[in-house]
């Protein structure tokens, strides 16, 4: 079997997010950064396991520049077979999505693995553009996936339940929790990670259609109102008189 | 022309496919446009779109638009916006919604945004629109320049608005493909309105000492009319379930109103509950981090103080 999947590089989750430049750009300094927690956790551990069942490659691609390099080791150590870094400094889902494609199109993946969103920008769109360009089925927010030959049985999430479904490959994929537990490298993943192959290719042209221009952080709450844990009678009378949202 | 994929779920429109017309609807206005929807497969009174400002409604139906395949959705949508001429396409950016965005926007060579929550900004001949970005810690303005632009609309950002009648459903023909996707099962908790659409939240953390407790989360959630929700190391310990988490690495929601009980208000919890219009936050602990992003706040023992809140709603409701 062989498998792509496409990581990203985010702001660790406890990071304080701040602008810089007018409030045109993300402040990265004084910022951690790790492997997108759903391409990490869920989509490279489960790819990592199919090929462990039943033998193959697990492929890491990343759009982004040399500074995404540590990430992308982190998921060589962790089980991927090799990796891809398409040289650019993406501004928009689709332009990822187009470079993920070209690289894609020519190597006949069986399974294309995504996060089922990125914690930065929180689209959820690359993994849908990349199977519209490659003409793939795609399946959504998947929390389990099984193979039986070339036929996946997966679970989706949807609003307030699930679906279950079948698809052939070759498809493409956004895993969400459930999918598999998170794995941290041993030594050993880490020393072998040094030796894999990894690719640097240069990007296709591609116009950003639609980008950031500008960003602004949430107004700070006033105090906090306190209210006597003996009187909810007034706690209701805020939510309903003041806050009116009951 | 600006279109609407209004989504229904077996065969009903859901709160989403109201806020997504009367958001095309008054997107059209803004751009001196009209605003039509498009509905797929079986769908009832589906000329009810008319009163949130659709000016028509097409239908599509064919035998693989029952189950979902975002492959074949995005064909019949993006062939209906050709037909229509559509510059601007809405979904709603539900399960279904996020699926197909992206696919959209590859298709129609379309910049798009992914969870919007303004109508655009027109000005100086620009077409912009802000949503939250890292997750809900802040907000970006994002300028779409492709001559066809898609948009999917976040929950519960704007209301739906009647302001026209029913209009009448005409059949729109496209060529529907066949699925690849076989969905074997649709598994959904009836009765319970979904996270994501809640307008009210209940939710509870680690401070409930044990699964066994909920009972009072429960009973609370009942007489709000709530759905409830959780922690992440309450459903990592199995106390909930899976869906139920909320925050950053779960569910994003942003309710009218949000009540926190036992739950300590930790940067990743925040990050997907902070865009909730009101929170309220029950927690014995007065240095608990929530309450400098909560509304309003009761510092005491959640045990005491839950069952008197649910007492005072009751007195409420019934009065
Ligand atoms: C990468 C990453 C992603 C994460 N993603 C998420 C996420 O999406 N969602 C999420 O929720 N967490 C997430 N977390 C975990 C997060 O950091 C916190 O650990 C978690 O939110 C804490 O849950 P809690 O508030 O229920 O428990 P605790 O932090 O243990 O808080 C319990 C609270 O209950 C109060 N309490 C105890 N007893 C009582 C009582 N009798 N009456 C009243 N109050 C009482 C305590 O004062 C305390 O404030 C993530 C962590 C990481 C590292």
């Amino acid at each position: 079997m062989k498998i792509l999947v496409c990581v990203s590089k985010t702001p660790d989750t406890t990071a304080k997010i701040s602008f810089t430049n007018d409030s045109t750009e993300f402040n990265a300094s004084g910022v951690t950064f790790i492997m997108n927690p759903y391409d990490e956790w869920y989509a490279l551990v489960r790819a990592v396991e199919l090929v462990e069942k039943n033998g193959g490659t697990v492929t890491i691609i990343n759009v982004g520049d040399a500074s995404n390099d540590q990430t992308i080791r982190k998921g060589l150590a962790i089980g991927a077979s090799d990796a891809v870094r398409i040289n650019a400094n993406p501004k928009s889902s689709l332009y990822i999505a187009k470079q993920i494609a070209e690289f894609a199109k020519a190597e006949n993946y069986d399974i294309v693995f995504c996060g089922k969103e990125s914690i930065d920008y929180n689209g959820s769109e690359v993994g849908a553009m990349v199977a519209e360009f490659l003409d793939l089925p795609f399946i959504s927010f998947a929390s389990k996936l099984d193979m039986n030959g070339n036929t996946a049985s997966i679970e989706r999430d949807i609003e307030g339940g699930v679906e279950m479904l079948e698809v052939q490959t070759p498809f493409v994929v956004s895993a969400a929790k459930g999918m598999a537990e998170q794995r941290i490298p041993n030594m050993m993943g880490i020393m072998k990670a040094k030796s894999k192959p990894f690719k640097v290719v240069e990007p296709v042209d591609f116009p950003d259609l639609s980008t950031p221009v500008k960003y602004h952080l949430p107004e700070e709450k006033g105090s906090v109102k306190l209210v006597d844990p003996d009187n909810m009678d007034e706690l209701v009378r805020l939510l309903h008189e003041e806050a009116k949202v009951i | 022309m600006v279109l609407v994929f209004a989504e229904a779920i077996k065969g009903q429109f859901k709160k989403a496919a109201f806020e997504a017309v009367t958001y095309g609807y008054k997107t059209a206005q803004a751009l001196g446009s009209q605003c039509v929807a498009l509905t797929l497969g079986t769908v009832e009174n589906a000329g009810a779109l008319g009163k949130y400002g659709a000016s028509k409604v097409y239908n599509v139906s064919g035998d693989s638009l029952a189950n979902f395949d975002s492959q074949v959705y995005t064909s019949v949508i993006a062939q209906a916006a050709e037909q229509v001429g559509a510059k601007v396409v809405v979904l709603a950016h539900t399960s279904t919604g996020k699926s197909i965005l992206g696919r959209l926007a590859a298709r129609l060579n379309a910049g798009s945004v992914a969870g919007v929550k303004s109508l655009p900004d027109l000005s100086g001949g620009s077409f912009k629109v802000a949503k939250g970005v890292f997750s809900g810690k802040a907000t970006a303005e994002y300028e779409i320049s492709s001559e066809i632009k898609v948009l999917s609309l976040a929950g519960n950002e704007i209301r739906p608005e009647e302001s026209g009648s029913e209009v009448s459903v005409e059949t729109l023909n496209v060529n529907v493909p066949a699925a690849k996707v076989k969905v074997l099962e649709v598994k959904r908790q009836e009765g319970i309105v979904p996270l994501p659409e809640a307008e009210v939240v209940v939710s509870a953390g680690r401070g409930m000492k044990g699964p066994e407790n909920w009972g009072i989360v429960e009973e609370l959630a009942n007489v709000m009319n709530a759905t409830t929700a959780c922690s992440r190391p309450v459903a990592d310990a199995d106390w909930r379930p899976h869906h139920e988490h909320v925050g950053q690495t779960g569910v994003a929601i942003r309710p009218n109103l949000y009540v926190a009980i036992g739950i300590s208000g930790a940067i990743q919890h925040l990050a997907g509950v902070n865009q909730s219009k009101t929170i309220v936050v029950i927690n014995k602990d007065p240095e608990a981090p929530f309450f400098k992003a909560a509304d309003y706040g009761v510092v005491g023992d959640l045990f005491e103080v839950v069952p008197k809140l649910t007492e005072a709603m009751k007195k409420f409701k019934a009065s």
